[in-house]
């Protein structure tokens, strides 16, 4: 299957490696994704940051039935993450026995591979999660 | 504005059509629906068609003039709407604007997908779209994975369990079981769903509606000329349209969809009618969790309590509010931009009395609510027997 290739991946790779965030001056909230308008409060008075590396998983699930580029691997643990400023995100939940898992549980940041373009384009990294030790 | 009526509906059947294109099935419901009400077609002014994604699952865009064609209508205007899941729900709510505002007097409504002519992976890849695609599905999340995140964080904040999800299924596959135009014909017990394969924990495989072939089309027209091609119009009383963040993870609480909040209570206040009202509904049962999301969201029952709700029988045939009596996304299937005019069909059969095995006794006012991706997008109607 075709897909978009290289600069989509290159467009979000800062944000994407380093958890930068978008955070509205005006009512404080934070946002995972890049923003100029802020939906809570509607103010244009938004700055990136680095967003926090710690929070908690605020609901999870198992995916079973894989999508096409994650064909060969899973299933796997996909989860929201509520980062200890209050911002949620979406990111898979490694170092982890599903046993183990539970609404609650503090998750600490890791820099993973997220996939690939193809056998012979760019691999693309990003955040995802483990439980603290 | 104008009092709109629905003079024709129809429906191809729902399921694997490996035999048919896209063109055809579509082709399929709307002669039905113009054998339904006998209409001549010059007399249809123009063609609204919801679809989500042809140009990924058969790469075919284009769709507006490809069936005004097909249907021979041709150079009438045509166009093709899109919001997921809900975009023949997103269809029907611009039919209706369009004959409302005096612009048309009669339009064909339709909605079709085929979702069958690519592998299962495909499809998961192609309706994760529908989610946010560079923070959500990037990341490996999946359409089903969505609503289980919403299915755990209602079982933590409710206490909703797990077999309460396998109640929507096991209604709606009984009621399905009556529709000759379901996918899937055929009773499921509390059991089998529990025990069906892991698609995303906790939901199974028969939490989730299928991959689905269909396609659904209806007639409107302005109210004053209904009574010209049916005796038995069935008239649009309230209509409604909402939002909600396009990423799961920005809302402040998940098991709550806004966008069916705020559709659903523009299109009470639109008709002057209130949720206890409501005699039968049809529902966006993509997967079980968001049957019992939607009680609550609608305004059937309180927030948290519907897991209760469907564990008393209250949504069952008979019950105190029967809801997807034509066995819903789950049973008759999802072939998901033909879902919001499909959802319309059935409550036409039922405010009809037309609806045979599975009809609701004397159901006077029926509403449909569709969504898109995870409840992005919402479109509620509200239909009755007699006019405002």
């Amino acid at each position: 299957m075709s897909k978009p290739t290289s600069p989509r991946i290159w467009q979000l790779a800062e944000r994407r490696y380093r958890l930068i965030g978008t955070k509205c001056k005006n009512c404080g909230k934070s946002f995972i994704s890049p923003r100029k308008i802020c939906p809570n409060c509607k103010s244009m008075d938004l700055e990136d940051i680095l967003l926090p590396r710690k929070g908690k998983i605020y609901s999870y699930t198992i995916i079973n039935a894989l999508p096409s580029e994650r064909e060969n691997y899973g299933p796997y643990i996909m989860a929201i993450v509520e980062l200890e400023n209050g911002c949620k995100l979406t990111a898979e939940i490694v170092d982890c026995k599903i046993e183990d898992l539970k609404i609650g549980m503090p998750v600490e940041l890791t820099f993973r591979k997220i996939g690939e373009e193809s056998e012979s384009g760019i691999i693309y990294y990003g955040y995802k999660f483990r439980p603290i030790s | 504005m104008r009092d709109v009526a629905i003079i024709g509906v129809g429906m191809s059947k729902f399921g694997e059509l490996w035999d048919k294109q896209l063109r055809d099935i579509f082709i399929e419901a709307a002669i039905e629906a113009i054998n339904d009400c006998k209409i001549d077609l010059k007399d249809i002014q123009a063609l609204f068609i919801g679809n989500y994604s042809a140009g990924t699952w058969v790469q075919q865009e284009h769709l507006g003039p490809l069936l005004v064609d097909y249907l021979g209508i041709s150079p009438k205007p045509a166009m093709r709407i899109e919001s997921a899941c809900a975009s023949s729900g997103a269809a029907f709510y611009i039919a209706y604007m369009a004959i409302a505002s005096g612009l048309y007097d009669i339009v064909m409504v339709g909605g079709v997908e085929k979702m069958t002519d690519v592998p299962t992976e495909d499809s998961t890849t192609f309706l994760a779209s529908a989610a946010d695609r560079e923070w959500e599905a990037f990341f490996g999340m999946t359409f089903p994975g969505l609503f289980a995140l919403m299915a755990r964080r209602h079982m933590y904040q409710y206490g909703t369990k797990r077999e309460q999800l396998a109640m929507v299924s096991v209604k709606n596959h009984k009621n399905g079981s009556k529709n000759p135009k379901a996918q899937f014909q055929r009773e499921v017990t509390i059991d089998e769903v529990l025990n069906s394969p892991i698609v995303a924990d906790p939901l199974t495989l028969l939490d989730c509606s299928p991959i689905s072939d269909g396609a659904a089309a209806c007639i409107l027209c302005s109210s004053d000329i209904a009574k010209k091609y049916t005796d038995t119009p069935i008239y649009v009383l309230g209509s409604g349209q909402g939002t909600d963040t396009i990423a799961l993870h920005d809302r402040e609480d998940i098991t709550i969809m806004k966008s069916t909040i705020e559709a659903s209570r523009k299109a009470y206040s639109f008709a002057h009618l209130e949720p206890k009202d409501i005699d039968v509904a049809e529902v966006h049962d993509c997967f079980t969790i968001a049957e019992i999301i939607e009680y609550e969201d609608l305004g059937f029952c309180k927030k948290g309590e519907g897991g209760k709700m469907i564990e008393n029988g209250e949504t069952e045939i008979g019950g105190r509010i029967p809801i997807n009596t034509s066995g819903g996304l789950k049973s008759k299937g999802h072939p998901v931009g033909a879902t919001g005019v499909a959802q319309v069909c059935e409550i036409v059969y039922q405010l009809r009395g037309e609806a045979g095995k599975r009809q609701v006794s004397n159901a006077e006012i029926g509403l449909t609510h569709n969504i898109g991706g995870s409840g992005s997008s919402c479109y509620v109607h509200i239909f009755g027997r007699k006019k405002r």
